[in-house]
């Protein structure tokens, strides 16, 4: 296994205005091969304007175990959501 | 691009035009298909979807050539029977393009010594007097400036990797070299397309392409292959035994089902 390259998570912009999203992953060697691949991989469709890669060991990830404490708290809270609001309907991306 | 598009160049001989507008996607075409095999075959998922890539870009372009071509030949004849009915020395792609996959290292040194022939033909190509072999230039190079760019970072890495790896890409670098000086000697159809204007001039890029190769093949670490002895004959139609393989496969359907369609 300690053959295999590292993996890169890669994040594709659709169209400019919109933000960067994170499509999937890839092994590459180095940085300029996982932007090449990144290419090659996940934009033949015309999927994309612009390409983030990030070699995964670089992402901090929460645990899993601390789901409790992280995320339960704000479940009740749904004034925390802005559904009280009536938004026109020419509003888009909300 | 659709047949109605193009536009008829009506200043030279048509059949001359024709001839020399398949030899440029004969190039492609075989190309094309080696890269073809690979599919499925990758040494990894990334570079297998890399090289079919490729392949198809090239497949493109030799149907815009061969569309074009089609329309300055006779009724009967269309892309389809020009790609796939003629005999193998009528087809006029240099030597290189035609030699085996024989490890990832022979590929990308094949690769890279086309490529970066193809991009400084294009470029040449996008000042030609035809305006629809402009046109198809100008579509193409944006392709092959990024072939040029997988194909030369992949040298680099492989030739300043490991030790194997640098073994590797030597070999099959010392291997093709022989072969690349064919993409820049002109034939005499080549030299005919140049004085019209329409055609490039191989005489010019050939300087510029050997300090291509060369630089990248240095910053590789790999060592340029002394041996002057050279191996040519393709434009002329005489080909490696290769060919022969390549065309029973490619030409497999349409000598089978004449005419097929799906």
């Amino acid at each position: 296994m300690k053959k295999q390259w590292p993996i890169w998570e890669v994040f594709i912009r659709s169209k400019n205005g919109l933000e960067h999203r994170h499509v999937g992953s890839l092994h590459a060697a180095d940085a300029t091969m996982a932007m090449e691949n990144a290419r090659d991989v996940y934009t033949r469709r015309s999927e994309g304007v612009s390409i983030w890669v990030v070699e995964s060991k670089h992402i901090v990830a929460s645990n899993p175990s601390e789901s409790g404490e992280l995320f339960e708290p704000a479940k009740d809270k749904v004034y925390r959501h802005p559904t009280f609001y009536n938004l026109p309907d020419e509003l888009k991306h909300m | 691009m659709n047949n109605e598009q193009l536009i008829i160049n009506n200043a030279v001989d048509k059949a001359v035009l024709a001839d020399y507008i398949t030899m440029l996607s004969d190039n492609s075409m075989i190309l094309g298909h080696r890269l073809s095999e690979l599919c499925g075959h990758g040494p990894s998922l990334e570079t297998d979807i890399a090289l079919t890539n490729i392949s198809l870009d090239l497949f493109g372009q030799v149907r815009m050539y061969l569309q074009y071509a089609a329309q300055l030949k006779d009724e009967e004849t269309t892309e389809d029977t020009l790609a796939f009915l003629r005999y193998p020395n009528q087809y006029r792609n240099v030597l290189l393009v035609e030699q085996p996959n024989t490890d990832f290292a022979y590929i990308i040194a094949r690769q890279f010594f086309f490529d970066a022939y193809h991009a400084l033909l294009l470029e040449e190509l996008k000042q030609s007097t035809d305006e629809t072999i402009r046109a198809i230039a100008t579509k193409s190079l944006k392709e092959v400036s990024y072939h040029q760019r997988f194909s030369s970072e992949w040298l680099k890495r492989l030739g300043d990797g490991t030790d194997i790896s640098h073994e590797k890409m030597q070999a099959a670098v010392d291997h093709l070299y022989p072969y690349i000086s064919e993409l820049c000697e002109a034939s005499p159809l080549e030299l005919e397309m140049q004085a019209t204007g329409i055609g490039a001039n191989l005489a010019q890029l050939k300087a510029a392409y050997f300090e291509r190769v060369n630089s990248v093949l240095e910053e590789a670490t790999l060592t340029i292959p002394e041996n002057k002895w050279t191996q040519s004959g393709g434009k002329k139609g005489i080909h490696t035994e290769h060919l022969g393989y390549i065309l029973a496969d490619f030409q497999y359907m349409q000598r089978v089902y004449p005419g097929m369609e799906w």
